[in-house]
């Protein structure tokens, strides 16, 4: 954490509780993420993280507790409440756990709807057309072809999203997501259902999207070995609260997560 | 084999669920009971043969199914006439230009003298062409189910009829008008569907067409009731004198051009960021959300558009018709309309022209089947719901021109 405290914060929760009814899902959690870093919210099925990600990005309002950010080069603001498709434009975007691609739009399409929040043709200049428009659009599909490129489905951009590999569909979600030019990207399992393989490669493409795109990124994962491996750092979460935090190493010796979360495959 | 033996069973099947209608027959008159058993084998052979034909088609589709499945190269795939239209500028161009100079020139083919019911059916058929479009907007592409559309049809008609009634108002003018009152009418229901989906829509669409309807019907000082609005002015030329004939001709090209309009602004729409914002809430709202649509936003303009073509082909029903009534805007007419964007193909626009053409035409020239044309009409429409569920024209893939060429860091700067 010492080393973490000089960079730029960007994302900042604390105290956050989410309730459902009588039921509490998430119990007075706080969370930080710094620039460039690589963030893990790990914890057993229903712990809560989800419901976590769905408060942060505006799917839900939180109960109680603060959601800040601090945008580079922006000011910091308070996002409890907000539209989701706000804090999209302000430059945190994510991916589902359970996929949700829109199958009767082309790859590339798809990838085009994440730059709708960095583009502005309105329906009066979508009819009417004219340079600036045809420029704008031009712009949105190059970049997005760009990102095609990176996550590596290029040659797939014509195809509909819906005749591609489950593999192939998340990292779909994933440059769909980027397409938003974000600061902060929410991974919900992004390697669920994928083979060894596939989660091998998966692992690199988050970590040059770190470095390449200069985004940080908070992941949920069960996957511990990609987890242990591209974290910087660790949250873990049981029955909505916090349970720890620290570095994988830290992770993986702390008793409370061993004895909630890891059991005897930390001991093997 | 078993096709057959299946086939004979629901064809006896029918012969002894048909007995009493088909067969027996109290001839009151005499009080005998006449037993009519040639009925009864066409009951029969009729149910036999329609099974079969029935599984035959059904396995036919499984096995194109399964062929599909197994292409390990679906971009090579013989690609569909309707595709290689989208595809293809110089054939789409040639295609466009045919079938123009044909729609231009139809009117003086069909008609002479003092017969032009042929032109006066098109007009019609016109109508629903730019209605079916309009509907496509909000269904679609924005897939918001709509099943009040018509609503907004009698918002335009009403507009022009009472404009011209009471203010002396022109059909030109009153043209952006219908069209503008159509919209505000669209904005105005929006708002309070914002949240709804799915059936829940359709019913709350459904429940504003009928509001529409009994407001038309019994406000009567001002609607005019059931008897509705006569004598409502044709579309003036510059104050020049038309006979029947001409006004039915002047009145097809203004629709014609309506068409034209429609097409040109919803293709454009359908391909640019607005189009593709409401096909991704159409796909999936949370995701659309999540990636920065705004709900509300696209929402309303999707059912506002739909709403604005509404009321602007209701102006030229009106004038067409130079009579109204409430009874042209029964919920019929809306799932009429919204037969015609199903069986198009949701989204496609050429496939809801020809299925409005189809659907409005069809039962106009099948009148010499005059009892049976309804029952034709329902069977074609299960048909092509089991048969081609995507309707007449789908799987269009839009492709995009873009720089396969790397580009270094095209991220950051913005």
């Amino acid at each position: 954490m010492a080393a973490s405290n000089e960079r730029k914060k960007l994302l900042e929760v604390s105290g956050l509780t989410m309730d459902f009814g009588g039921l509490r899902a998430i119990d007075n959690v706080g969370l930080d993420i710094f620039e460039g870093e690589i963030v893990a919210l790990i914890g057993p099925n229903g712990a809560g993280k989800t419901t976590f990600f769905n408060c942060v990005t505006g799917i839900y309002e939180p109960t109680q507790g603060d959601v800040k950010i601090h945008p580079p080069g922006g000011a910091t603001r308070r996002i409890n409440g907000m539209k989701p498709n706000r804090i999209t434009a302000l430059g945190m975007a994510r991916t589902f756990q359970n996929i949700r691609l829109f199958p009767a739009m082309t790859v590339l399409e798809n990838v085009m709807i994440g730059r709708h929040c960095r583009t502005h043709t309105g329906i009066v200049r979508a009819i009417l057309g004219g340079a600036a428009t045809a420029r704008e659009e031009k712009e949105s599909v190059d970049k997005s072809y760009q990102l095609l490129k990176k996550v590596g489905l290029a040659e797939v951009a014509d195809e509909f999203s819906r005749n591609l590999s489950y593999g192939a569909q998340r990292r779909l979600e994933i440059a769909r997501a980027l397409a938003t030019d974000p600061f902060l990207l929410l991974l919900d399992e992004p390697a669920a259902g994928m083979n060894p393989q596939e989660t091998h490669e998966l692992d690199a493409l988050i970590t040059r999207i770190r470095d390449e795109e200069k985004v940080a990124i908070l992941l949920i994962e069960h996957d511990m070995k990609l987890v242990m491996n591209i974290s910087d750092r660790i949250y873990v979460m049981e029955y909505g609260k916090e349970i720890a935090q620290g570095t994988p190493q830290q992770i993986k010796e702390n008793p409370k997560v061993i004895e909630a979360y890891l059991g005897e495959e930390a001991h093997a | 084999m078993t096709h057959l033996k299946r086939s004979l069973g629901i064809g006896l099947w029918f012969m002894f669920l048909t007995l009493p209608l088909m067969v027996v027959r109290v001839n009151t008159v005499s009080s005998e009971v006449e037993w009519r058993w040639a009925n009864l084998v066409w009951a029969g052979l009729c149910a036999f043969a329609i099974a079969w034909l029935w599984q035959f088609s059904i396995e036919r589709r499984a096995a194109k199914r399964a062929q599909v499945a197994a292409d390990a190269h679906p971009q090579k795939r013989k690609p569909t006439l309707a595709q290689r239209l989208a595809d293809d500028p110089v054939l789409n161009r040639r295609v466009l230009l045919g079938v123009g100079l044909l729609a231009m020139a139809f009117p003086w083919l069909v008609s002479s003298g003092q017969n032009f019911y042929h032109v006066n059916v098109m007009v019609s058929a016109l109508i629903f062409v730019v209605l079916g479009l309009g509907l496509n907007i909000t269904v679609g592409l924005a897939g918001l189910l709509d099943l009040g559309y018509i609503a907004f049809f009698a918002v335009g008609a009403y507009t022009y009829a009472l404009l011209s009634k009471n203010f002396d108002l022109g059909f030109w003018t009153c043209l952006p008008l219908g069209g503008v009152m159509g919209m505000l009418f669209g904005i105005v229901l929006g708002f309070p569907i914002l949240r709804l989906r799915g059936d829940y829509l359709a019913i709350v669409t459904l429940g504003f067409a009928s509001i529409t309807k009994i407001v038309l019907e019994n406000w009567d000082t001002v609607f005019g009731g059931a008897a509705g609005i006569a004598n409502i002015p044709r579309p003036d030329l510059f104050g020049i004198e038309l006979d029947g004939r001409q006004k039915a001709i002047y009145t097809y090209y203004i629709v014609l051009a309506l068409v034209a309009l429609t097409i040109v602004v919803t293709n454009r729409l359908k391909n640019s960021r607005v189009g593709r914002a409401w096909m991704a809430l159409r796909e999936d709202e949370i995701a659309s959300v999540a990636m920065g649509v705004d709900m509300a936003q696209t929402k309303l303009s999707a059912y506002a558009l739909g709403a604005f073509w509404a009321g602007l082909v209701g102006v030229v029903f009106a004038a067409h018709n130079s009579f109204i009534n409430p009874d042209s805007f029964t919920f019929m007419d809306s799932a009429m309309i919204l037969a015609m964007v199903v069986l198009g193909g949701m989204g496609s626009i050429l496939g809801v022209i020809i299925a409005s053409l189809a659907l409005k035409l069809m039962p106009e020239y099948l009148r010499a089947f005059a009892e049976y044309r309804m029952l034709v009409f329902g069977a074609v429409m299960v048909l092509m719901m089991i048969f081609r569920p995507q309707g007449l024209i789908n799987d269009m893939r839009r492709k995009y021109e873009y720089d396969t060429a790397d580009k270094e860091d095209t991220d950051g700067g913005k």
